[in-house]
């Protein structure tokens, strides 16, 4: 059986690396080896998971430095007898060993607008087209996992900005609901609003990381800005909007 | 303890799934203080990882479909053995349910005239699953989720309940503790509704997660609830079986539903050898047949490949033991050769990544492996179809952890309705109660003072392993209570479940209290061995084959168990089983039945 | 005290092991590079180095404005190069490059950045970007303007239509520089992007087809931003080493 070098971060804010080895077999991924660590020499490693398929974003951690799932990280993406460092979220306040604070998202999360749909037609049913929802189906994909607020360098590097910024991950809640085609939100609510959108310097690193393959600058982020720009930036719509009326 | 942390509500709700969220969400809407605990981070309970889709009769797609029918398939999944009001209950409120979810944002994949559109599922005549491609529980929970955190509903995230407080005979409240800091945290509440969901954890092959342990199970049964149909538990038929690390993990029925076929290692579809009479009248029995079937509901019948949940699992089981099964155990689930590789990505997109990531095959080219595994609970809480009540005043429960509406099996889709039609009715009818008491009922400061200074006790000593018990709780029940069960195999566990009872008593955890894993483990036992000789106690009781509860010693459905339920009680330290009657349907409904 | 010295202080500065550096450096050296070259060829040498030769005129020429008031020492291609350099300079994606490679904010995904605060795009200059909607207007003219050139480049005054070297080169830098703008961020949200009903009507529907394959384009945006840049730049080396007697271009041409 091949042995896995492990380096993991143990205790809270004063902790440090912890160096394991640890067998494991074909097929495993680093959220089994973690288990399997528990259960022989580290009882008490506290380490969250919950659906062991990619589908709850419980698990996230740092692997040799990028923020990933564990339960989708295997072990064969490693080279024999490499040395695999496993560390919580840094962004967020430690709590002890690979469980993090993640509560400043829930809080941002009371702070999105609703969504306010239009009522049904007569016969009861809120008719929207495929083509009409694909494009936030994309956006609902989203597993809240939030490595791409772990990743994303204006509240990892400036948590200053917290108060200012919601992340990635509620930018993408955002686009759900100003593209929402039955939404009657006010632009006020969402896109003017802005959510400290433009904190955003689009490095990407947020899409980068999202384990669901959510493109979250290209169709979330960078459509957000667009449409802040055809209210606030572009003077040929703002001339268009004299002239005809406000739309 | 007067410095214990303490909450006070109308409506506490434990589980913070499906039906935990919509019970809070409609508790709250009638003006009750709420609150609600969940052992992990909100948002990601069970429910996130449902699949394949949540059914109603709304007859988008086919307009054939109505509530009777739902109905009547629901009760035949179930062996007829289901409540029948709650089965009627659930086929005629879950389209509203659906509508409304759509109203809090869902956004489900539609048809051509832009309704909802909806997927085959098994044991449902027609196609009835509302979806958003494989992720319809995602769709539901987050729906739910974004709807619950503007109403100002307090939540208190990984807290785990694990004393319910009782003030004479009713409910006065919950005992938790604090996951993150292992302190103990106190509830105060006129009612409480159980959400708790399943009990997979119980059964070494599951595809549960960590918190499918049972607690509510055990929380209601400990309280003095009744408990009904316990014996009945669902084997998925197709789990992943390869890697090992990933067994268990679940490969939705989508798959099936959307032209994926059972093929054992000589390639024969050998679901055709295994139509059991009462579905012989609506099932294919040619190859040819079953694959117009895809096309043409009307004219063709259903392929066997859809045939309700527990005939599947022990099809395949019997496949594997007779030599046919695959290196790994299992049988293949092929749709390679009979889907394009972009409607498979579409249509199943996480199913596309899970295996790709996880076992490194690619489903547009190969086919899967799949076998059994341990899913879901029908039995639970008994409960009033209309209030969702227990038999503890005060005590409300719904969803998995609720008893009776899915009879012996439960239909694929009828769980995420279930959750929101009778999580809508928990809520509802547990502010009523609340909203009429007038004082906060008592609750017994002794009794707290014990339960914290005993949770505390494994930190003090002993030999034993809490994760090596727990595996050792797992393969007994996998092996002796598992899909195929005998007298002799049961009343085994039975032993071992005392003796693992004992051993836990000198449970020993390492570390310090803050965020133990092992520490919840061995507090989680308790529940896991009550859960575990419940559904053994039940199962032994029950000498028939029916739904999810197979005997090699009794082979056969037998008409006097199929007039009951088993019910399972909680006095001191005495569980008894008895048989109670099973309600009667009236004759309207009966009627439906005569075809 | 700041969480960003925190989290070096706790867990250093990153842990990546594989070779994060290496994409900054490379896009970052190439962008510095074309700067360089731009502004030694169109703006220093201007007049000075021979930008036209028989039908073909460089790219960061066209169109030729070159008025009588202006003194020789101001290359014409001041008239021309603010305009595509706004428009890179503020195209979503030179933006994610050059935070990455010169401003270093952040260097790497997961790396600590080096500046004490940040306020990204939310306060001047960097405000300045969503001027990229002005921009793309701009550009959208200066498509044709370009086919112009290139269809230009097959027209030999005196001896009518041929077709050489420089003709292709300079046809398919058009292609290019055309695809660069079409797969605009702000183009994409112009055609279609800023719907949130494709279906309620057939413009609508239109629009979203518009938007299906413009959206296609959009996704190599980063492609087609390296491709024209290189392009462009390889045009405007060619016409002067034509024009500059170092290189013969190869044509159907009798007399030139
Ligand atoms: C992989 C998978 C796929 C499925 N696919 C489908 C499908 O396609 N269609 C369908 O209809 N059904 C499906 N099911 C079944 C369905 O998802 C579950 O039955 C349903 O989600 C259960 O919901 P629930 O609200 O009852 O509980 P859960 O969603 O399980 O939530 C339980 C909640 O209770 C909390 N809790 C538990 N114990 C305690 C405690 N002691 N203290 C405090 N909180 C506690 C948990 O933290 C959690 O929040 C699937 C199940 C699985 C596992
Ligand atoms: S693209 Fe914007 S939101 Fe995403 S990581 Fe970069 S700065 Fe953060
Ligand atoms: S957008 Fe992607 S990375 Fe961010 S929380 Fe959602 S799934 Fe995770
Ligand atoms: S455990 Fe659910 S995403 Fe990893
Ligand atoms: S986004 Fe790059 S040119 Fe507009």
């Amino acid at each position: 059986m091949p042995k896995a070098h492990l380096k993991v971060w143990r205790g809270d804010d004063s902790g440090d690396y912890v160096e394991y080895d640890v067998e494991y077999e074909e097929g495993m991924v680093v959220l089994d080896v973690v288990h399997r660590l528990q259960a022989t020499q580290a009882g008490d490693l506290a380490v969250r998971w919950n659906c062991k398929a990619g589908k709850c974003g419980s698990c996230s951690a740092e692997i040799n430095g990028k923020p990933k799932l564990q339960c989708m990280t295997r072990m064969g993406t490693f080279v024999d007898g490499e040395t695999i460092t496993i560390a919580p979220l840094k962004t967020f306040p430690i709590i002890r060993d690979l469980v993090t604070d993640v509560s400043w998202n829930y809080r941002v999360a009371e702070t999105m607008p609703e969504l306010k749909l239009s009522g049904p037609d007569a016969s009861g049913h809120r008719r929207m087209q495929q083509i009409d929802i694909d494009r936030e189906q994309e956006f609902r994909k989203c597993i809240e996992c939030y490595i791409c607020q772990d990743v994303c360098h204006v509240i990892r590097d400036h948590p200053e900005n917290q108060g200012n910024f919601a992340g990635p991950r509620f930018f993408v809640q955002l686009a759900n609901v100003a593209m929402h085609p039955l939404d009657q939100n006010p632009k006020s609510a969402t896109v003017a609003h802005g959510f400290g959108l433009d904190y955003c310097n689009i490095t990407k690193c947020c899409t980068e990381v999202c384990p669901e393959g959510i493109h979250i600058t290209d169709n979330a982020i960078i459509p957000l800005k667009e449409r802040r720009v055809d209210e606030y930036y572009d003077p040929i719509r703002a001339i268009g909007r004299k002239l005809f009326g406000k739309k | 303890m007067a410095d214990i942390e303490t909450h006070e509500y109308d409506v506490l709700v434990i589980g913070a799934g499906g039906a935990g969220l919509r019970a809070a969400v409609e508790a709250s809407a009638l003006g009750a203080r709420t609150g609600l605990v969940c052992k992990s981070l909100l948002g990601k309970a069970h429910t996130v990882m449902a699949e394949g889709g949540i059914a109603a009769a709304m007859g988008n797609v086919y307009s054939e479909d109505n509530w009777q029918v739902h109905f009547r398939d629901t009760m035949r999944g179930g062996k007829m053995l289901n409540n029948w009001r709650m089965a009627q209950i659930h086929a005629q409120e879950a389209p509203d349910r659906v509508k409304e979810l759509e109203e809090w944002g869902a956004l489900f994949d539609r048809t051509a005239d832009g309704r909802i559109l909806q997927r085959d599922f098994g044991g449902h005549r027609y196609a009835r699953l509302a979806h958003v491609g494989d992720r319809t529980g995602l769709e539901m929970i987050r729906t739910l989720q974004q709807h619950a955190v503007h109403r100002g509903i307090e939540v208190h995230q990984e807290c785990t309940v694990n004393r319910l407080l009782k003030d004479g005979d009713r409910i006065s409240g919950a005992l938790g503790y604090w996951r993150e800091s292992g302190r103990m945290v106190l509830f105060r509440a006129k009612a409480v509704v159980i959400a708790t969901g399943g009990l997979g954890k119980v059964f070494a092959i599951t595809s549960n997660s960590w918190e499918g342990t049972g607690d509510g199970h055990s929380l209601a049964m400990q309280a003095g609830a009744d408990m009904i149909d316990m014996e009945f538990v669902q084997f998925h038929p197709t789990g992943m079986v390869w890697p090992p690390s990933v067994r268990g993990i679940l490969v939705t029925e989508g798959v099936r539903g959307d032209g994926g076929t059972l093929k054992n290692t000589s390639g024969e579809r050998f679901m055709f050898n295994y139509i059991p009479p009462m579905f012989a009248s609506e099932t294919a029995d040619t190859e040819a047949e079953a694959d117009r079937w895809y096309d043409d509901k009307v004219n063709a019948r259903r392929t066997p490949d859809l045939l309700p949940r527990d005939e599947v699992a022990r099809a395949i089981n019997s496949e594997v033991k007779a030599g046919r099964g695959t290196p790994h155990g299992g049988v293949f689930l092929d749709i390679a050769s009979r889907r394009s590789e972009e409607y498979i990505k579409r249509r199943l997109p996480s199913m596309y990544h899970q295996f790709m990531q996880l076992a490194g095959v690619d489903i547009t080219k190969e086919p899967m492996e799949v076998g059994p595994t341990a899913h879901y609970a029908m039995g639970g809480v008994r409960v009033d179809a209309e209030t969702a009540a227990s038999t503890v005043p005060g005590l409300y429960a719904a969803g998995e952890v609720a008893g009776g509406m899915h009879g012996s099996n439960r239909l694929g889709g009828n769980s995420l309705s279930d959750l929101v039609v009778f999580g809508r009715r928990a809520g509802e009818n547990a502010a009523k109660y609340a909203l009429g008491l007038s004082g906060q009922p008592s609750v017994d400061q002794g009794a707290i003072a014990e339960r914290s200074a005993s949770i505390l006790k494994p930190f003090e000593g002993g030999r034993e392993n809490p994760y090596t018990l727990h595996k050792e709780l797992q393969d007994c029940m996998q092996e002796n209570v598992g899909i195929i069960r005998t007298d002799s195999e049961m009343r085994q566990a039975l032993v071992k479940i005392a003796e693992l009872r004992e051993r836990l008593t000198q449970v020993q955890v390492e570390g310090h209290i803050q965020y133990n894993t092992g520490w919840h483990l061995a507090l989680d036992m308790e529940h896991m061995l009550r859960v575990a000789e419940a559904i053994t106690m039940a199962a032994i009781e029950r000498k028939e084959s029916r739904g999810g509860h197979t005997r090699d010693d009794f082979p056969n459905a037998s008409g006097d168990f199929g007039k009951v339920n088993v019910v399972v009680r909680e006095r001191g330290t005495a569980v008894s089983v008895v048989q109670e009657p099973l309600p009667e349907m009236p004759d309207e409904l009966k009627k439906l039945f005569e075809e | 005290m700041a969480q960003a010295t925190d989290i070096q202080r706790r867990y250093g500065k990153t842990q990546r092991v594989d070779r994060w550096w290496i994409e900054p450096a490379l896009f970052g050296g190439g962008l510095l590079a074309f700067v360089i070259y731009s502004t030694v060829s169109a703006l220093i040498l201007g007049n000075s180095w021979h930008f036209e030769a028989g039908p073909y005129l460089s790219p960061f020429f066209e169109p030729l404005i070159k008025p009588g008031w202006v003194p020789e020492w101001i290359s014409p291609a001041v008239f021309i190069l603010w305009a595509p350099l706004g428009f890179r300079t503020t195209c979503y994606y030179y933006r994610r490059t050059y935070y990455r490679s010169f401003f270093m904010s952040p260097p790497g995904c997961a790396v600590t950045e080096p500046a004490k605060s940040y306020s990204g795009e939310s306060k001047f200059p960097f405000v300045l970007q969503n001027a990229h909607r002005l921009f793309l207007y701009v550009a959208l003219v200066f498509i044709p303007i370009l086919w112009y050139g290139a269809l230009k480049a097959f027209w030999l005054d005196g001896e009518g239509l041929g077709v050489g070297v420089g003709s292709l080169i300079l046809t398919v830098n058009a292609f290019l520089l055309m695809m660069y703008t079409l797969s605009c961020h702000s183009l994409r949200h112009l055609i279609g992007g800023g719907l949130d009903c494709f279906s309620c009507s057939s413009y609508t529907r239109t629009r979203r087809k518009a938007w299906d394959i413009l959206s296609l384009a959009n996704e190599h945006h980063k492609g087609w931003a390296w491709a024209s840049l290189i392009s462009v730049g390889l045009a405007d080396l060619y016409v002067h080493l034509v024009a500059n007697g170092v290189l013969t271009d190869l044509n159907t041409w009798s007399n030139f």
